[in-house]
């Protein structure tokens, strides 16, 4: 069987653009959260998130260096956040095929939870207040999700598979996943894969305020809004951005002399199937989608230095996962670490689980693993190591990273140095 | 020159982003100013935005260059 490698990695997240400005900050215990400026938010329930920050400044989004305002028309933000990622990943990794057939072996798989909301929230308006003569051509082509992977392929000639994962907060891990089976499969030789999401808008905080899955007894204190595992934790905190890995079959990487991170090892998924946003209660699809992905990697489930966990922040679903990968692991649950880094950048629905598993591969890389924010008094059963309030030096081989999502989908991956 | 030409002038290089000198009379949308037929759909609207008219989807075809342009909405508002 094909093996799937890791050559290049791209971010954009609350803590900023680039793999190493992230990775740099983010073991430093910084974090992305404030108090939502973008829009007002007198009448919201939630008034904090971890949004991208924008500027000229180092490690600021310059939107205009991402795509002239021209083309930016054309995309909602999650785009443009797509081909912000995916520039860094594909420059990261050395592959930018010119030549047809080399093209027609790559691949691009990034996906979104929501994709255009706030386009699809502004267009309504227009359409309420002035008819549907005045709604834009470029509404629809800018608010699919799958064009962020459509306007990867256009920007870089990628002719290969063009796909994209819609399965809410698992979104990003799930595009890893799959995208990796292609190069088994032998369909592409490279994909270019990862989740992007822009939902911080007024409907975005609206509608997940209304589901009761934010945050909101601290919106005068930003930084403590996220704090997975502690007994104050009341929700999730959203966060925006993009992660996107460039994926190789292992030999083709080797021939070319790529830079390897590290190797999809692993990959599970399954379903809640019970209940459209409430986990499982005792974690059933969190059990299955972990304990296949181990399967999957032929490792001994003892083999696991670190998870990167969901880990949202929220009274229920913190709980149940620790009990899941308590059952998962037995006694070897208390020798692994396990960290939420959604205590650093919030929530990033459709592209948190790419951007945990690069982070999770660079823990590989420098053997050290991140902080949980705002752990100060754990829950009850929350008695393994969280890896609270400091980032952690110890020997990491195997980490495994998970996301799940509305709908009770559940996805896991897990990757090691080759 | 009119207004109405300056006015569609400014329309035309704010939406498809070209220098204005490029936008002459005898410009073409799609072959000398880079539009798309997504573009001219837009630019069809941001014109009917600014000189208050409706420019019927027939109308709207015929619509190639920036002359094409200028002279509709000049009828349209006699």
């Amino acid at each position: 069987m094909r093996r799937v490698v890791i050559t290049g990695m791209g971010l954009l997240t609350p803590l900023g653009r680039g793999v190493e400005r992230n990775w740099t900050r983010l073991i430093a215990g910084e974090n992305g959260f404030r108090r939502i400026d973008r829009f007002e938010v007198e009448d919201l329930a939630v008034q904090v998130a971890a949004m991208v920050p924008m500027g000229t400044g180092e490690g600021e989004l310059d939107l205009d260096s991402v795509a002239p305002a021209k083309e930016r028309r054309r995309m909602d933000d999650f785009i443009v956040y797509a081909l912000a990622a995916a520039e860094e990943a594909v420059e990261d990794s050395g592959w930018k095929p010119t030549d047809e057939e080399l093209c027609a072996r790559t691949g691009v798989m990034i996906g979104s939870g929501i994709g255009g909301l706030h386009s699809i929230s502004e267009c309504s308006m227009v359409m309420e207040k002035s008819g549907p003569r005045r709604v834009s051509p470029f509404f629809i082509p800018s608010s699919l999700i799958n064009l962020a992977s459509g306007h990867v392929s256009i920007k870089y000639g990628f002719t290969g598979p063009n796909h994209s994962a819609v399965t809410a907060c698992a979104t990003g891990a799930h595009a890893i996943g799959d995208a990796a089976r292609l190069i088994i499969f032998g369909d592409a030789d490279v994909m270019v894969a990862g989740g992007a999401e822009a939902a911080v808008c007024r409907l975005g905080i609206a509608g997940f305020a209304s589901a009761k899955a934010l945050s909101s007894s601290y919106n005068d204190r930003p930084s403590e809004s996220s704090r997975p595992w502690d007994v104050g934790r009341d929700g999730f905190v959203m966060g925006e951005g993009a992660g996107v890995v460039v994926l190789e079959d292992y030999e083709h990487a080797k021939k070319r002399g790529a830079k390897i991170y590290g190797e999809i090892k692993g990959y599970g998924l399954s379903g809640d199937a019970y209940h459209i946003t409430a986990p499982h209660p005792e974690g059933r699809g969190a059990k299955l989608a972990m304990s296949m992905a181990i399967k999957n990697s032929g490792l001994p489930a003892e083999a696991v230095d670190y998870i990167n966990a969901h880990g949202t922040s929220t009274p229920l679903g913190d709980e149940i996962e620790c009990a899941a990968v308590k059952s998962v692991f037995g006694a070897h649950a208390y020798t692994l670490s396990m960290s939420s880094t959604k205590s650093s950048i919030g929530h990033l629905l459709g592209a948190a689980g790419a951007v945990e598993a690069i982070y999770s591969v660079l823990a590989l890389r420098d053997q050290v693993v991140p902080p949980t924010l705002n752990l100060h008094q754990p829950s009850e059963g929350c008695d393994i190591d969280l890896v609270p309030l400091q980032a952690k030096e110890r020997k990491v081989d195997v980490v495994q990273s998970n996301s799940f999502g509305f709908g009770g989908t559940n996805a896991s991956l897990i990757m090691t140095r080759v | 020159m009119s207004d109405v030409a300056e006015r569609v002038k400014k329309i035309v290089v704010e939406h498809l982003g070209v220098e204005e000198d490029k936008v002459t009379e005898n410009a073409s949308f799609i072959d000398d100013l880079g539009a798309d037929s997504l573009d001219t759909v837009e630019l069809v609207m941001a014109f009917e935005e600014e000189f208050g008219i409706e420019i019927p989807d027939d109308a709207a075809e015929k619509i190639l260059t920036v002359k094409d342009a200028i002279s509709f909405i000049t009828k349209a508002e006699g």
